[in-house]
């Protein structure tokens, strides 16, 4: 072969092409063999799998992890909201009161706060209208965690969004006698939700996700009941595949209400 | 004329009052004491080179930038300030909020409400602010569409309009709220060439109609047309003001002759976005 200097590029060219398929065909290769050991091992009941996915107990779990996780969004969205606004505000105070707010509950991890709520008997035993521990279920713990720490998270998105909004729709909302507050509502807020949206459907799927981690204080979410079904019956890894493709299928449906509501918030 | 009267209930039409504005940013000095009276009734055009302050002026006379000091008065009100022992206090936002409503204001970029269509734009300030009834705003609005030629126009989004079409809109959106003056800020530098005319058309029906205007503007030809009163400024101050015909042929000061030269040999230089 004569190797003067642009076949020399395009054969360069060609191997690298050559060496994708080898590295594609090695990646199938080791996934095959992984899949086919799993679903194949002696270890692994596919029997189990199947009696579980639609049994009462890990439905009930879908069902928890679902309330949770739009409770987490309702909240997160609400006071996320309320703190975009307040860091947008010309007054100092509310300004400093959202980001020491946001830099408090990013800060602090998720799984700490959950526990920190289920706990919070420990420090106040009475919240003087009840005992702490009749108003503090496993429920309301995985809420409060979960929405409080999600509000910082969705504060900076809505933030983010509310900056993308052209200073001159303020202007023209002021001139049409509003107040700020009147115009971040009808005016700001509106426009900001096409912006916010890809950046809440991502968010979205980590609080679903982030559900599971009330499993520590038995929060009956899907996590809790798959986690309490093994520890009856001892088939750890059904259990888990049982989940995992629990949180697969919800996590798809997400992703196909996302592209609908997009397309909404385009149209 | 829409029959509505303002927030307060007050259809007194003093006209408008600037006093002694001064504005700086960072350190730049963009208005350095500027008085203008304008009459009810009255059609002023404020002419200048960029930078001269003129958009500043406007947007201090509405209270969209805080004075730094100087006052504004329409209809006799103070706008932004309230006045106790001898001293200017800030009002509150609200009582801002309610003094700009004697103000309508009119953009260079429109600022159409993008969410909203033509006519949601126009009945957002009278349902939400006035707390007027919906179904009469919405047959006014329809009513002002007409009036600036877009009646078929009413249900289509910002986006889908033209410049020119936008900016007939927010004049109405500006009309739906009854002020007793229209501020301009060069509301037809933005647009395409062949789209100014149609703009300017409207201005002239509100003009001939006793709308009181202010109307900063790089038409020189429409001050001529139409102002009853040319004021010229320059690096903050006002050079010169006075009759639109004797400013604009005869002015007193060089800086206006020159300024009128060189917009008559370079008619479509002076669109700044100052």
């Amino acid at each position: 072969m004569v190797l003067d200097t642009p076949h020399t590029l395009e054969v360069v060219r060609r191997r690298g092409f050559a060496a994708r398929w080898g590295v594609g065909a090695v990646l199938v290769a080791a996934v095959g063999w992984l899949a086919v050991t799993v679903a194949t091992s002696p270890n692994l009941d596919w029997v189990v799998i199947g009696d579980y996915f639609l049994s009462t107990p890990i439905m009930a779990g879908v069902g928890t992890t679902l309330v949770l996780t739009f409770a987490t969004l309702g909240i997160g969205l609400v006071l996320g909201a309320v703190l975009a606004m307040m860091s947008q505000s010309r007054n100092p105070v509310a300004g400093v009161a959202a980001s020491g707010y946001i830099w408090f509950f990013r800060g602090v991890p998720l799984v700490v706060q959950i526990v920190f709520w289920f706990n919070l008997s420990l420090l106040f035993p009475s919240l003087g209208f009840a005992e702490t521990n009749a108003v503090i279920t496993p429920f309301l713990a995985a809420m409060l965690g979960l929405g409080l720490h999600e509000a910082a998270y969705l504060a900076e998105i809505i933030r983010g969004g509310f900056l993308a909004v052209p200073r001159g729709q303020v202007d023209a909302a002021l001139t049409i006698g509003m107040t700020r507050a009147r115009a971040t509502r009808l005016i700001v807020l509106p426009q900001s939700i096409r912006v916010i949206l890809p950046a809440l459907g991502n968010q979205f799927v980590l609080i679903l996700k982030g559900t599971s981690l009330v499993s520590v204080i038995g929060g009956g979410d899907l996590m809790t009941r798959a986690q309490q079904v093994y520890g009856q019956n001892y088939q750890v890894i059904a259990l888990l595949l049982v989940a995992t493709g629990w949180y697969l299928v919800l996590v798809t449906l997400a992703g196909i209400g996302q592209r609908f509501l997009e397309r909404w918030a385009a149209a | 004329m829409s029959s509505a009267v303002s927030g307060d209930g007050s259809t007194t039409r003093g006209g408008l009052r600037l006093r002694g504005l001064r504005k700086s940013f960072g350190g730049l000095e963009v208005l350095r004491g500027v008085d203008l009276d304008v009459a009810p009734g009255e059609v002023v055009c404020v002419i200048g080179p960029s930078g001269s302050g003129k958009s500043t002026l406007l947007r201090c006379a509405n209270h969209l930038e805080p004075l730094d000091a100087g006052f504004v008065q329409v209809d006799d009100v103070l706008v932004g300030y309230e006045q106790r022992d001898g001293r200017l206090y800030e009002s509150s936002e609200k009582d801002i909020a309610r003094a700009r409503l004697r103000m309508g204001m009119v953009f260079q970029q429109f600022n159409l409400f993008s969410h909203l269509t033509a006519l949601r734009n126009i009945t957002l300030g009278p349902v939400r602010v006035l707390r007027r009834d919906p179904a009469e705003v919405e047959r006014e609005a329809r009513d002002l569409l007409a009036r600036v030629g877009l009646a078929d126009h009413a249900d289509k989004l910002p986006g889908q309009l033209s410049g020119g079409q936008q900016q007939r809109v927010a004049i109405a959106r500006a009309l739906a709220m009854n002020p007793s003056v229209l501020l301009f800020d060069e509301p037809t530098s933005a647009l395409d060439p062949e789209l100014v005319g149609e703009v300017l058309a409207v201005m002239r029906g509100l003009a001939a109609g006793g709308m009181t205007m202010v109307v900063v503007t790089h038409e020189i030809g429409f001050a001529a047309d139409v102002a009853d009163t040319v004021v010229f400024m320059d690096d903050g101050v006002v050079v010169e003001s006075g009759p639109a015909d004797r400013v604009l042929r005869f002015p007193d000061s060089p800086r206006t002759a020159a300024f009128l030269a060189h917009v008559h040999r370079h008619p479509d230089k002076e669109t700044d976005h100052a």
